[in-house]
């Protein structure tokens, strides 16, 4: 039943953007390792790094666009659900630091020495171990999202109001992550990990399999995304962000439904901080900042909106220009650049860059002669899932 | 609760609502038998729409009872709870889904399992495409089925719409003007359509359009300021002097 589920959206784009996605976590890292710095294909290490952050960051996007552009829930906070479960992973690299911090506390991570704490806080416990690290860094935003999305959802918070409280929730989370009392390292967040699993995190070699691992992650992610926005559950999803009322009348519990998609579009974006922060060495409460959380709402809308690849593609690009001009004579005018972009795509590409290109195909292949006369509903393939009939029959 | 309520499919009595002070449902009560076919007549504001409202739970009357199928307590469940219950709603305005096909409508319509896990992992099941056959065989828009529903004209919204209500397999429909906007042809064949079904099923029409509700020859009830004015057969409710001076003389 699962596979079913989870092959059902597979047609040639899906398979395509998998095979791309995978080729990508094979050949990047491997012309990074393999090939001599001379040769015209060697990748540098500086740019596996970027790019498996720009990976982590198309992640974090596809969680927004699967809840935006297919439920109609705009999140201005998802940078929260990715920056926890980044700290997720954070805490458990403190932890691997051991005897090698500055003040050689085997328990303790140096800010809390710093601090003159004695004991381990509990939130801490456990995170030396790998496996329950993971299961946080899943479990953390998730719960947060279901309890968030429970109250929002059942008390029929929609549209700009509902925006307006995940904007609050991730400032909130901001606030008590600034707090050193608050037990994660306060302003300076943590950093100066040495190793991950045992292998040291600077070494180009963990640096492309966590590379790997994010394109690996980004294409479940697409898989995942692909199969419930093909299944019923997103037809259903469609129904509620085009009419949310009819839905209801139609007898589905719509609060039930956006709870399910918000809470595993925060999960995934847990995964894409996890991946961020051992790729760029540190988290910070910055991370929490709403200005993060409206970008990638950016890189969505720039991408296309109620597509799945594009917010993958929106991310790269976006955040390739923003390496580009941050980096050049440009750097100060990048905010306006950023700006002029949204209101740009907004106004001429409301479908983004994959919504417009899809567009542009379609008419193109309607108006090309052979396909000209309308066809028959006898010519035309059956829906996913619909039976071939005679249409007579319904005459 | 009296035997009156135990034997009928809708029963509303006392039913009041008020907005902000003005009484939209005054003392409401109507009691629809089982197989029944009511049209629902009354000038604007006369509560028609309300009485909609209240029925599927969108609005909570501040007093009154409203039961279903004789011990069913409406007044205490939520939308979704009511549409399971077999009660299905077709809107003044043609509300489909737009964006999805004509076939992806129907299928989010068919009665079934409604939890999101369910519809996580549904297999698409032959059953199901029959009865979207079937559908599709009563509302005749079998060969506009890949296209999307917000392509469709106005009166092939209304039918879809009420092939969408067919598929909830409801034991009670509530139809808000389903002729309006149609053309003469597509009128009389909309009250075809409507007749064929409250055959095997209890609806309420509501309807501005008389030679419609004329075609559908079935019992009127005329509301006024949020109660029942007349009661019977059209005949009867013209010929009465209160309907005449309130909406019919007018």
């Amino acid at each position: 039943m699962i596979g079913h589920s989870l092959t059902r959206g597979l047609d040639r784009t899906a398979l395509l953007v998998i095979f791309l996605l995978l080729a990508v976590a094979v050949l990047v890292p491997l012309f990074n390792l393999y090939l001599p710095p001379s040769s015209p294909l060697h990748v540098p290490s500086y740019v596996v790094a970027l790019i498996g952050k720009y990976l982590t960051y198309a992640l974090l996007a596809l969680s927004v666009g699967l809840i935006w552009g297919y439920c109609g829930i705009l999140s201005l906070g998802h940078g929260a659900f990715f920056a926890l479960g980044g700290y997720a992973m954070g805490m458990y690299l403190m932890r691997q630091i051991g005897t090698r911090g500055v003040y050689g506390n085997p328990v303790l991570p140096d800010f809390m020495v710093f601090l003159n704490w004695q004991e381990l806080p509990v939130a801490w416990w456990g995170f030396q171990y790998f496996p329950y690290a993971m299961l946080m860094i899943v479990l953390v935003p998730g719960l947060l999202a279901f309890v968030f999305g429970w109250f929002a959802f059942r008390s029929r918070v929609t549209g700009v109001y509902l925006s307006i409280i995940t904007q609050a929730m991730t400032y909130a989370l901001l606030l008590a992550f600034f707090r050193n009392n608050f037990g994660f390292g306060g302003n300076n967040g943590l950093t100066d990990f040495k190793d991950i699993l045992g292998f040291n995190i600077q070494a180009p070699e963990t640096r492309a399999a966590l590379f790997a691992a994010s394109a690996v992650a980004l294409a479940l992610g697409y898989l995942i995304c692909r199969s419930i926005v093909y299944s019923r559950f997103g037809k259903v999803l469609v129904a509620i962000r085009d009419a949310e009322s009819r839905t209801r009348f139609l007898g589905y519990r719509v609060e039930n439904y956006k709870l399910v998609v918000w809470t595993l579009s925060a999960c995934m974006a847990g995964v894409a901080g996890a991946l961020y922060v051992p790729q760029v060495g540190i988290i910070n409460p910055g991370e929490f900042e709403p200005a993060n959380s409206i970008e990638t709402v950016v890189w969505v809308a720039v991408g296309g909106r109620g597509t799945l690849v594009g917010p993958i593609i929106g991310a790269v690009l976006v955040n390739f220009a923003k390496t580009w001009f941050t980096t050049g004579a440009l750097a100060p005018y990048w905010l306006f650049m950023l700006g002029g972009l949204f209101i740009a795509v907004t106004l001429f590409l409301p479908k983004g860059i994959v919504g417009t290109l899809a567009g542009l195909l379609r008419r193109e292949r309607r108006a090309s002669p052979s396909e000209a006369e309308a066809p028959t509903p006898n010519s035309e393939p059956p829906p996913s899932g619909g039976p071939v009939v005679n249409p007579s029959a319904a005459e | 609760m009296n035997e009156k309520a135990k034997n009928a499919l809708l029963y509303l009595d006392g039913v009041t609502v008020s907005f902000d002070g003005f009484r939209a449902l005054n003392e409401l009560s109507l009691v629809i038998e089982p197989g029944e076919m009511r049209a629902i007549i009354g000038p604007n504001g006369a509560g028609k729409t309300t009485m909609m409202d209240v029925v599927t739970g969108k609005t909570k009357p501040d007093k009154g009872e409203i039961f279903f199928d004789g011990e069913i307590d409406l007044t205490r469940l939520d939308e979704a709870a009511i549409a399971s219950l077999g009660i299905g709603r077709k809107f003044q305005k043609p509300t489909v889904f737009e964006n999805q096909t004509v076939w992806d409508n129907l299928e989010l319509a068919l009665s079934g399992p409604r939890g999101p896990f369910s519809a996580l992992f549904e297999v698409p099941s032959a059953e199901a495409a029959a009865r979207i056959e079937e559908i599709f065989g009563i509302i005749r828009l079998g060969d506009r089925r890949h296209e999307l529903a917000g392509s469709l004209s106005h009166g092939q919204k209304q039918w879809l719409e009420i092939g969408m209500l067919l598929a909830q397999e409801p034991k009670l429909l509530l139809v808000d003007e389903p002729a309006a906007g149609m053309t003469d042809a597509e009128t009389e064949s909309t009250a075809e359509l409507l007749r064929e079904i409250s055959k095997t099923k209890s609806v309420i029409v509501v309807e501005h359009d008389m030679t419609f509700v004329r075609a559908l020859d079935v019992k009127v009830t005329v509301l006024h300021e949020g109660s029942v004015l007349s009661e019977g057969t059209l005949d009867h409710v013209s010929d009465d002097p209160r309907v005449v001076e309130v909406y019919l003389g007018r």
